[in-house]
């Protein structure tokens, strides 16, 4: 079976794959990092999203051997061994989340909106971004005010800022 | 997804070649379709050549009068471009409304015009600004590139490298969304160019992306809404499904056609 080599959350890792493993099947299945949920499989839901290169990517709509030399982070790379991440703490402390099935995806999304567009989102651009991500419990109301307060309290906060850059 | 074998290509020519060696390969550009496409089992290509480790493919320049974007060029990067968005930005608004933010972040211009969705945004864009699609063999204009159904003029071992768009002087797209796909219902970009106006529709054709060229003479005589004003067209030839009737699609072209040229201004 081919091998890939690639970072994932600041690691260097390799792994053997058969050519049809995704991406979100060498996560979860092979190096157990199972924050990163499938929901529909079919690039609709968002459940999957990491961040490859630094851009918000669907985890199952790519080939494992495609991350080939890619640094890859997921929704465990965010928090420090003590401290959430702002966005994760915003979550958090606005209710963002019922079951929280969707959650590392709206966050690993999130963090790619402050990355792209800035730490003063509107809510129109926010419900606008979210549009490939789908939550079944929230009606989306505190997963906005989640994201808008994450945003500000990304700034200026290093540790996030650090993988910004 | 089924089963398959898995190749890097690292150029052009090493791609072709294993195009031609292998029984039933596919080129991986984006993936946003292909993939879901294959776990779907809809396809089952005995061989996948990846073309995102071929360097140079996704380069933007204005070329004189030409805007030339590289094959695999990510919608993303379409949408952001200060060059695109000064040149042609209908072209920029365009690729920004492609999917959600993390597909514009994978899928590239060359794969959706390989691809040609009946549903899918580029192939307006490239029959409304009369593109230019250049391949590893020749240039073939976007009149004749885009022959029906996810069916286009490319050959077997041919690749799409680049698409050159002429500067419109105008130019404007408006997409009605089918609410869960996000793909468009109808999609209608029309362009005033220095010699014509061309109304490219896609989304509503039977057969793939299509031009009005009654509409076109109304408005190559005065480039207004008010053109379009009474002109229909017929729902012969247009899709119909569930999720909305020939005639209803037909209607949408004439609105749509109308807010792209008040857009256009």
């Amino acid at each position: 079976m081919p091998a890939v080599s690639l970072t994932v959350n600041g690691k260097a890792v390799k792994a053997t794959v058969e050519p049809r493993t995704l991406l979100v099947q060498l996560l979860r299945e092979q190096l157990r990092l199972t924050g990163t949920h499938v929901g529909c499989d079919t690039s609709q839901c968002g459940c999957c999203v990491v961040h490859v290169d630094g851009k918000a990517i669907k985890s199952c709509t790519m080939l494992a051997l495609q991350a080939e030399g890619a640094d890859v982070l997921t929704i465990e790379g965010l928090a420090t061994a003590d401290k959430l991440h702002p966005m994760q703490e915003a979550f958090r402390e606005n209710h963002g989340l019922q079951c929280g099935f969707c959650t590392p995806g709206m966050i690993m999304t999130a963090v790619d909106m402050v990355h792209r567009l800035g730490h003063e989102l509107d809510e129109r651009t926010i419900r606008e971004e979210l549009e490939g991500n789908i939550c079944r419990c929230t009606g989306y109301h505190n997963i906005v005010k989640s994201i808008a307060a994450g945003a500000k309290a990304m700034r200026g906060d290093a540790h996030s800022h650090q993988a910004a850059e | 997804m089924y089963s398959f074998n898995y190749h890097r290509a690292t150029g052009l020519r090493q791609a072709t070649n294993m195009l031609g060696k292998f029984a039933d390969a596919k080129l991986l550009a984006g993936g946003q379709t292909l993939l879901p496409t294959m776990k779907q089992r809809l396809a089952s290509p005995s061989d996948i050549i990846d073309l995102n480790k071929i360097e140079g493919m996704s380069e933007i320049e204005l070329k004189g009068r030409n805007l030339v974007i590289g094959a695999m060029t990510r919608h993303a990067d379409v949408a952001n471009s200060p060059v695109v968005r000064e040149a042609i930005p209908a072209l920029a608004a365009l690729a920004h409304m492609i999917g959600d933010p993390a597909v514009r972040h994978r899928g590239t211009i060359g794969g959706s015009i390989a691809n040609n969705d009946p549903n899918a945004d580029y192939p307006a864009a490239c029959l409304g600004l009369a593109a230019t699609i250049v391949t590893t063999k020749r240039k073939i204009v976007a009149d004749e590139f885009f022959k029906g159904l996810f069916e286009t003029a490319l050959a077997a071992e041919e690749i799409i490298t680049k698409v050159s768009f002429p500067v419109p002087k105008k130019a404007a797209y408006q997409k009605f969304r089918n609410p869960a796909s996000r793909f468009a219902l109808v999609g209608v970009f029309v362009a005033k160019r220095p010699s014509e106006v061309r109304v490219a529709v896609t989304g509503a054709g039977a057969s793939g992306v299509f031009r009005v060229p009654a509409f076109e003479a109304a408005l190559k005589k005065r480039f207004s809404p008010k053109s379009l004003e009474g002109l229909t067209i017929p729902a012969d030839g247009l899709a119909g499904d569930i999720h909305g009737s020939a005639e209803y699609r037909a209607h949408l072209v004439g609105v749509l056609a109308r807010r792209a040229v008040a857009d256009a201004g």
